[in-house]
Protein backbone atom coordinates (compact mmCIF):
# COMPACT_ATOMS: atom_id res chain seq x y z
CA UNK A 1 0.00 0.00 0.00
CA UNK A 2 1.54 3.32 -0.78
CA UNK A 3 0.18 6.08 1.33
CA UNK A 4 0.88 9.27 2.75
CA UNK A 5 0.61 9.38 6.62
CA UNK A 6 -0.36 12.74 8.05
CA UNK A 7 -0.66 11.25 11.50
CA UNK A 8 1.01 8.72 14.30
CA UNK A 9 -2.34 7.46 14.49
CA UNK A 10 -2.92 6.49 10.70
CA UNK A 11 0.47 5.31 10.70
CA UNK A 12 -0.95 3.12 13.62
CA UNK A 13 -4.21 2.23 11.99
CA UNK A 14 -2.32 1.03 9.06
CA UNK A 15 -0.23 -1.39 10.81
CA UNK A 16 -2.75 -2.96 12.39
CA UNK A 17 -4.86 -2.87 8.64
CA UNK A 18 -1.95 -4.86 7.59
CA UNK A 19 -0.84 -7.15 10.60
CA UNK A 20 -4.30 -8.33 10.77
CA UNK A 21 -4.94 -9.35 7.28
CA UNK A 22 -1.34 -11.50 7.83
CA UNK A 23 -3.64 -12.85 10.94
CA UNK A 24 -6.90 -13.45 8.92
CA UNK A 25 -5.04 -15.30 5.93
CA UNK A 26 -2.87 -17.34 8.26
CA UNK A 27 -6.05 -18.53 10.71
CA UNK A 28 -8.07 -19.25 7.52
CA UNK A 29 -4.78 -21.20 6.78
CA UNK A 30 -4.88 -22.67 9.93
CA UNK A 31 -8.42 -23.95 10.12
CA UNK A 32 -7.57 -26.71 7.37
CA UNK A 33 -3.68 -27.83 8.66
CA UNK A 34 -4.52 -27.25 12.03
CA UNK A 35 -1.20 -28.96 12.79
CA UNK A 36 1.37 -27.11 10.44
CA UNK A 37 3.80 -26.01 13.38
CA UNK A 38 5.77 -23.50 10.90
CA UNK A 39 2.22 -21.71 10.19
CA UNK A 40 1.46 -21.96 13.81
CA UNK A 41 4.91 -20.41 14.80
CA UNK A 42 4.12 -17.22 12.22
CA UNK A 43 0.75 -16.99 13.34
CA UNK A 44 1.77 -16.63 16.73
CA UNK A 45 4.55 -14.09 16.02
CA UNK A 46 1.93 -11.71 14.01
CA UNK A 47 -1.11 -12.05 16.10
CA UNK A 48 1.41 -10.74 18.97
CA UNK A 49 2.36 -7.76 17.30
CA UNK A 50 -1.10 -7.09 16.37
CA UNK A 51 -2.74 -7.27 19.88
CA UNK A 52 0.18 -5.59 20.82
CA UNK A 53 -0.86 -2.21 18.15
CA UNK A 54 -4.71 -2.94 18.93
CA UNK A 55 -3.58 -1.90 22.59
CA UNK A 56 -1.36 0.56 21.73
CA UNK A 57 -3.80 2.68 19.41
CA UNK A 58 -6.77 2.18 22.31
CA UNK A 59 -4.31 3.37 24.67
CA UNK A 60 -3.40 6.08 22.86
CA UNK A 61 -6.80 7.00 20.63
CA UNK A 62 -9.95 5.49 21.11
CA UNK A 63 -10.70 1.45 21.59
CA UNK A 64 -10.98 -0.66 18.58
CA UNK A 65 -12.79 -3.22 20.00
CA UNK A 66 -15.00 -3.48 23.53
CA UNK A 67 -12.07 -5.87 25.27
CA UNK A 68 -9.75 -2.72 24.66
CA UNK A 69 -12.08 -0.14 25.86
CA UNK A 70 -10.00 0.21 29.21
CA UNK A 71 -12.07 3.02 31.16
CA UNK A 72 -10.63 2.95 34.40
CA UNK A 73 -8.08 6.45 33.78
CA UNK A 74 -10.93 8.77 31.65
CA UNK A 75 -14.42 9.79 32.49
CA UNK A 76 -16.31 8.76 29.15
CA UNK A 77 -16.90 6.17 26.75
CA UNK A 78 -14.51 6.19 24.15
CA UNK A 79 -16.01 3.91 21.96
CA UNK A 80 -19.30 6.00 21.28
CA UNK A 81 -17.41 8.96 20.09
CA UNK A 82 -14.82 7.44 18.35
CA UNK A 83 -15.61 8.09 14.04
CA UNK A 84 -17.20 5.38 12.44
CA UNK A 85 -14.73 3.90 10.13
CA UNK A 86 -17.08 4.45 6.99
CA UNK A 87 -16.78 7.71 7.33
CA UNK A 88 -13.56 8.30 5.39
CA UNK A 89 -11.21 11.37 5.18
CA UNK A 90 -12.99 12.85 2.35
CA UNK A 91 -15.59 15.86 1.61
CA UNK B 1 -21.77 -14.69 18.50
CA UNK B 2 -19.83 -11.81 16.78
CA UNK B 3 -17.24 -9.05 18.07
CA UNK B 4 -17.38 -5.56 16.23
CA UNK B 5 -13.82 -4.05 15.58
CA UNK B 6 -14.28 -0.49 14.44
CA UNK B 7 -12.32 0.08 11.27
CA UNK B 8 -12.39 -1.17 7.98
CA UNK B 9 -10.63 -4.08 6.89
CA UNK B 10 -8.82 -2.12 4.40
CA UNK B 11 -9.10 1.56 4.47
CA UNK B 12 -11.60 3.12 1.92
CA UNK B 13 -11.00 6.92 1.48
CA UNK B 14 -12.76 8.17 -1.54
CA UNK B 15 -11.97 11.88 -2.42
CA UNK B 16 -14.96 12.53 -5.23
CA UNK B 17 -18.46 12.05 -5.03
CA UNK B 18 -19.98 9.50 -8.08
CA UNK B 19 -23.31 8.77 -8.44
CA UNK B 20 -22.65 6.25 -11.42
CA UNK B 21 -19.79 4.65 -9.99
CA UNK B 22 -22.23 3.91 -7.13
CA UNK B 23 -24.95 2.37 -8.93
CA UNK B 24 -22.46 0.16 -10.11
CA UNK B 25 -20.88 -0.87 -6.65
CA UNK B 26 -24.00 -1.58 -5.02
CA UNK B 27 -24.84 -4.59 -6.70
CA UNK B 28 -21.37 -6.20 -5.07
CA UNK B 29 -23.43 -5.24 -1.95
CA UNK B 30 -26.73 -6.88 -2.42
CA UNK B 31 -26.45 -8.09 -5.88
CA UNK B 32 -26.13 -11.51 -7.27
CA UNK B 33 -22.73 -12.17 -6.53
CA UNK B 34 -22.30 -9.36 -3.39
CA UNK B 35 -20.80 -10.11 -0.37
CA UNK B 36 -24.70 -10.04 1.40
CA UNK B 37 -25.16 -13.17 -0.53
CA UNK B 38 -21.38 -14.12 0.26
CA UNK B 39 -21.40 -14.01 4.02
CA UNK B 40 -25.50 -15.63 4.73
CA UNK B 41 -24.27 -18.34 1.71
CA UNK B 42 -21.20 -19.86 4.34
CA UNK B 43 -22.75 -18.94 7.26
CA UNK B 44 -25.72 -20.75 6.49
CA UNK B 45 -23.86 -23.83 5.09
CA UNK B 46 -21.73 -24.50 7.82
CA UNK B 47 -24.49 -25.90 10.47
CA UNK B 48 -25.25 -29.03 8.50
CA UNK B 49 -21.29 -29.62 7.40
CA UNK B 50 -20.06 -32.72 8.96
CA UNK B 51 -16.59 -32.54 9.54
CA UNK B 52 -15.46 -29.54 12.13
CA UNK B 53 -12.49 -28.23 10.55
CA UNK B 54 -14.59 -27.41 7.27
CA UNK B 55 -17.31 -26.07 9.91
CA UNK B 56 -14.72 -23.80 11.19
CA UNK B 57 -13.48 -22.57 7.79
CA UNK B 58 -17.16 -21.89 6.99
CA UNK B 59 -17.42 -19.62 9.86
CA UNK B 60 -14.31 -17.83 9.64
CA UNK B 61 -14.71 -17.12 5.27
CA UNK B 62 -18.49 -16.09 6.38
CA UNK B 63 -17.19 -13.64 9.27
CA UNK B 64 -14.84 -12.24 6.69
CA UNK B 65 -17.32 -12.06 3.95
CA UNK B 66 -18.97 -9.67 6.47
CA UNK B 67 -15.93 -7.55 6.92
CA UNK B 68 -16.05 -7.07 2.79
CA UNK B 69 -19.91 -6.24 3.01
CA UNK B 70 -18.76 -3.31 5.12
CA UNK B 71 -16.20 -2.12 2.85
CA UNK B 72 -18.42 -2.11 0.03
CA UNK B 73 -20.74 -0.32 1.55
CA UNK B 74 -18.60 2.30 2.75
CA UNK B 75 -17.36 2.57 -1.17
CA UNK B 76 -21.21 3.52 -1.76
CA UNK B 77 -21.63 5.75 1.35
CA UNK B 78 -18.77 7.95 0.58
CA UNK B 79 -19.42 8.13 -3.45
CA UNK B 80 -23.08 9.43 -2.85
CA UNK B 81 -23.01 11.21 0.53
CA UNK B 82 -22.20 14.58 -0.76
CA UNK B 83 -23.64 14.41 -4.25
CA UNK B 84 -26.12 17.72 -5.60
CA UNK B 85 -29.69 17.53 -6.85
CA UNK B 86 -28.70 18.03 -10.26
CA UNK B 87 -25.48 15.21 -10.12
CA UNK B 88 -28.31 12.62 -8.85
CA UNK B 89 -30.79 13.76 -11.05
CA UNK B 90 -28.49 13.45 -14.21
CA UNK B 91 -26.83 9.74 -13.06
CA UNK B 92 -28.33 6.43 -13.02
CA UNK B 93 -28.83 6.98 -9.56
CA UNK B 94 -31.90 8.61 -9.62
CA UNK B 95 -33.99 5.69 -9.11
CA UNK B 96 -32.48 4.59 -6.37
CA UNK B 97 -32.57 8.03 -4.56
CA UNK B 98 -36.38 8.04 -4.70
CA UNK B 99 -36.52 5.25 -2.38
CA UNK B 100 -33.48 4.96 -0.47
CA UNK B 101 -32.17 8.60 -0.67
CA UNK B 102 -28.49 7.89 0.38
CA UNK B 103 -29.37 5.08 2.39
CA UNK B 104 -27.85 2.07 1.82
CA UNK B 105 -30.23 -0.74 0.85
CA UNK B 106 -28.76 -4.26 -0.38
CA UNK B 107 -30.20 -4.91 -4.29
CA UNK B 108 -27.89 -5.35 -7.73
CA UNK B 109 -27.28 -2.52 -10.15
CA UNK B 110 -30.53 -2.78 -11.81
CA UNK B 111 -32.62 -2.42 -9.05
CA UNK B 112 -33.45 -6.17 -8.30
CA UNK B 113 -33.42 -6.33 -4.06
CA UNK B 114 -31.53 -8.67 -2.58
CA UNK B 115 -32.79 -12.45 -2.59
CA UNK B 116 -32.16 -15.51 -0.72
CA UNK B 117 -32.29 -17.81 -3.72
CA UNK B 118 -28.96 -16.18 -4.61
CA UNK B 119 -27.13 -18.47 -2.56
CA UNK B 120 -27.55 -22.28 -1.89
CA UNK B 121 -27.54 -24.61 1.70
CA UNK B 122 -28.32 -28.09 0.92
CA UNK B 123 -27.53 -30.05 3.87
CA UNK B 124 -24.90 -31.76 1.86
CA UNK B 125 -20.99 -30.31 1.90
CA UNK B 126 -20.45 -31.74 -1.85
CA UNK B 127 -23.03 -30.39 -3.58
CA UNK B 128 -22.45 -27.09 -0.90
CA UNK B 129 -18.89 -26.95 -1.88
CA UNK B 130 -19.31 -26.69 -5.53
CA UNK B 131 -21.87 -23.85 -5.06
CA UNK B 132 -19.11 -22.01 -2.97
CA UNK B 133 -16.69 -22.68 -6.15
CA UNK B 134 -19.15 -21.38 -8.47
CA UNK B 135 -19.83 -18.14 -6.64
CA UNK B 136 -16.19 -17.34 -5.83
CA UNK B 137 -15.53 -17.77 -9.21
CA UNK B 138 -18.28 -15.61 -10.32
CA UNK B 139 -16.41 -12.97 -8.72
CA UNK B 140 -12.65 -13.74 -8.75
Amino acid sequence: MNTQFISEQEKLLHDIGVLSFVVIELSLYLDTHPTDQNALKYFNHYNRLANQARQEYSAKYTPLTISCADVSACDDWKWALAPMPWEGGCN
Amino acid sequence: MWNYERRLEFPVNIKEANADIAQAIISQYGGPDGEMGASMRYLSQRYACPYREVAGVLTDIGTEELAHLEMVAAIVHQLTKNLSMEQIEKSGFRNYYVDHTVGIWPQAAGGIPFNACEFQSKGDIITDLMEDMAADGATS
